[in-house]
């Protein structure tokens, strides 16, 4: 059960969102610049890095959720975005987003963990400043958003297949208030 | 030296928010509401819940502006900061401040951490839903922030004097992004 009184009917960050407009907005607008642009990076690629990171966090929520909006990405892939999740080091992905992966993890220990030899080695396989810059934020961002959502013990669906009907929603759409404030998608089995 | 190419002399998330202004935006925007806007919180008392999980983050940068920030809104009392950074139980603050610092510490270690009787004692001691909302929040961005200063290695001024004027600047203004010259 929530530690505060959310709507019963949003998952998730939705329901912390609805509580709270006024700080939902800027977060929103922070997880569209950094996971709906391609510059750099793909979206995959984005994504990718937030259910990593989601899931060393143990944030189930997030982790299902973003990984569900990877796979919308990267053409149902589903196994690769659980071996990344889990441990990238053999999956199928460029090794500039490995190098890329380490240095996130790095930051979801800490800040400090983070060490030159990391930076320059993603720099050795192409990574820009922009590209660490965006890697640390997105890290960070997930730092705040997990701990939000598990802090505060939002609900999270135990039914997987919830989640990529979600997804497709910020796929489409991108971010912002209106994962909240529009109607909540419902599984087929479900409708009347 | 940061790990990229930001302006030069500019300290912690200034030199960051320089570098990328599109992201900055939220992100100042985001300090403002919690830290600024309307609450039944006082400024201060949220100055210092940002200062605290900055020290349990080891993040010299934002834990020294911050508690500066916080001094400066105190005033009179601002030995509170410094009391509250050294030994919370010790401290000369509220049963319901002890409790939502609680609260905010074991989201510094991570959201599971918060027990349901966390927020039971500090509803015990008062707090609204909203006052626990904005300290877990407060606590999740600061896990942020701290990160973000850290992860890139930004650059953390020594000479506290700076950080002194820093605080004050902060309890006047609020959170304005910095302006890049061009």
């Amino acid at each position: 059960m929530p530690h505060i009184n959310v709507d019963k009917n949003l998952p998730g960050i939705r329901s912390l969102m609805a509580f709270s407009p006024e700080t939902a907005t800027p977060m929103g607008e922070l997880a569209n610049l950094l996971l709906r642009t391609n510059e750099g990076m793909s979206m995959a690629d984005r994504e990718l890095i937030a259910a990593h990171v989601s899931y060393l966090n143990d944030c189930f929520y997030c982790q299902q959720s973003h990984g569900a909006i990877a796979v919308c990405y990267l053409d149902g892939n589903h196994d690769l975005v659980e071996q990344v999740k889990r441990d990238y080091t053999h999956a199928a992905i460029s090794d500039k987003l490995k190098a890329l992966l380490v240095i996130a993890g790095s930051v979801q220990k800490g800040g400090k963990h983070v060490t030159p030899n990391q930076i320059e080695n993603a720099k050795n396989l192409g990574a820009t400043d922009r590209d660490i810059h965006d890697t640390v934020l997105i890290a960070a961002a997930f730092c705040m958003f997990n701990r939000y959502v598990d802090g505060l013990a939002a609900n999270t669906p135990t039914d997987l297949s919830t989640y990529p009907l979600r997804a497709k929603q910020v796929a489409e759409k991108g971010y912002g208030n209106h994962i909240f404030s529009s109607k909540q998608p419902v599984p087929e089995n479900e409708k009347i | 030296m940061a790990y990229i190419q930001v302006p030069e002399g500019i300290p912690g998330i200034r030199s960051l928010v320089m570098f990328r202004p599109e992201t900055g935006k939220p992100l100042y925007e985001l300090a403002q509401v919690l830290l600024r806007g309307d609450s039944t919180l006082s400024e201060a008392e949220r100055e210092l819940m940002a200062a605290y999980v900055s020290s349990r983050n080891d993040t010299m940068f934002c834990m020294m502006s911050h508690a500066a920030a916080s001094r400066a809104l105190f005033g009179n009392d601002k030995k509170i900061v410094d009391d509250v950074l050294k030994d919370i139980q010790h401290a000369d603050i509220s049963d319901k401040m002890k409790a939502l610092l609680n609260i905010a510490g074991k989201v510094q270690i991570l959201g599971k951490e918060v027990k349901p009787e966390d927020v039971e004692s500090a509803r015990n001691e008062g707090a609204t839903y909203k006052e626990i909302h904005d300290t877990v929040l407060i606590a999740a961005a600061f896990s942020m922030f701290n990160r973000y200063v850290d992860g890139l290695a930004s650059f953390t001024p020594t000479d506290e004097k700076e950080y002194e004027a820093m605080g004050k600047r902060m309890a006047e203004k609020g959170y304005v992004p910095p302006i890049n010259k061009e």
